[in-house]
């Protein structure tokens, strides 16, 4: 493998990566928006977050997965119910891990 | 620390709560980082391109996607063209960060969104959404997150298929907990959940659809006009 080669498929990585990121932050972080933008953009948080969560929680190679060795979804379940009545951002994340991890010693 | 003291609001020194915030994320990162370097290694990058994509491109499923498109051949361009509608996503992430970032200099801003990531989005939004806006805390999350996955990266490509795996720990689990932590704590009334349903069910369907790629981005679209749309409508 050329070595020149893959740096400079990084750079063209750079760019398309960096850009997206960058200007609508630059251009938009000054300015007041109007208000119909900023009440759609106030969705993005909950939206982008479900996106990605959903699906690695239901889907297991595009398909879904209710089994019960599905420890990710099960795990969700005391998760949500955790951050939802106590508010614990860590208390969340160890709970979720601790029972991941034991329903892999347990049941794997 | 409660989702609450997120926002900085009890007296936590800006990089106490930075550390807090970011020790999933980096729990997240070193494993997946650890996989990338060996797979990198495996693909035939060498030990510095390794470490390089990681400080340069900054971006998880990308450069797991990019090191099986090196070792099956594929052309630079198809490999950039890639990237870019993986990564595409963070648009949307960095407009949605912009309303809270108004006193911030063009510079600090362009070094802010270097490190835009799924995870530091997340927390970021979170932080804000709290009224945590401390420019410390949030370049400290940043860099943090940046050098842990860096490092795994080396540590991956030096040490390859000899790391212990960290299944049985569930420290593949850090990063979904997390998520579910800042979904609830940004879902503040029923239309959020109703958002958050839809905008599931939909990147669900896109990826059934074979749409793995755009998923996230369409679902993304598709919520917040959903959200921005239903808010309207009852508002009349």
């Amino acid at each position: 493998m050329d070595q020149t080669v893959v740096f400079l498929t990084f750079l063209g990585m750079l760019a398309v990566t960096y850009v997206p990121r960058m200007a609508p932050m630059v251009a938009l972080a000054s300015k007041s928006l109007p208000e119909p933008v900023v009440r759609w953009l106030s969705y993005v948080p909950v939206s982008v977050l479900s996106a990605m969560l959903f699906p690695s929680l239901l889907l297991d190679d595009r398909e879904f997965d209710f089994s019960p060795d599905n420890f990710f979804l099960w795990a969700a379940v005391p998760a949500f119910l955790l951050a939802w009545r106590t508010r614990s951002f860590f208390g969340t994340v160890a709970l979720g891990m601790a029972l991941v991890a034991g329903g892999r010693y347990f049941f794997e | 620390m409660t989702i609450d003291a997120v926002a900085g609001d009890h007296a936590e020194s800006p990089m106490i709560s930075a550390a807090r915030l970011v020790a999933p994320i980096v729990m997240g990162y070193l494993p997946v980082g650890v996989a990338y370097g060996v797979l990198a290694q495996q693909a035939g990058l060498s030990m510095l391109n390794t470490v390089l994509m990681s400080v340069l491109v900054y971006a998880g499923s990308a450069q797991l996607i990019a090191v099986a498109l090196f070792a099956a051949g594929v052309s630079p361009w198809s490999i950039i063209a890639t990237t870019f509608v993986v990564n595409l996503r963070h648009l949307l992430m960095s407009a949605s960060l912009a309303p809270n970032l108004k006193s911030w200099r063009k510079w600090e801003l362009a070094l802010f969104s270097y490190q835009v990531t799924d995870e530091s989005f997340a927390v970021h939004s979170a932080r804000f959404a709290r009224g945590d806006r401390n420019k410390a805390t949030g370049f400290a999350i940043n860099y943090i997150a940046q050098v842990s996955w860096v490092l795994a990266s080396f540590v991956g490509f030096v040490a390859g298929a000899s790391i212990p795996r960290v299944e049985p720990l569930g420290i593949d689990y850090a990063l979904p907990a997390m998520f579910i932590a800042l979904l609830v704590m940004q879902t503040k009334n029923r239309l959020h959940v109703l958002v958050a349903g839809f905008t599931g069910l939909a990147a669900i369907c896109l990826i059934r659809a074979g749409a793995d790629q755009w998923s996230v981005i369409l679902a993304t679209v598709m919520g917040a006009t959903f959200g921005a749309g239903v808010e309207t409508w009852t508002k009349r």
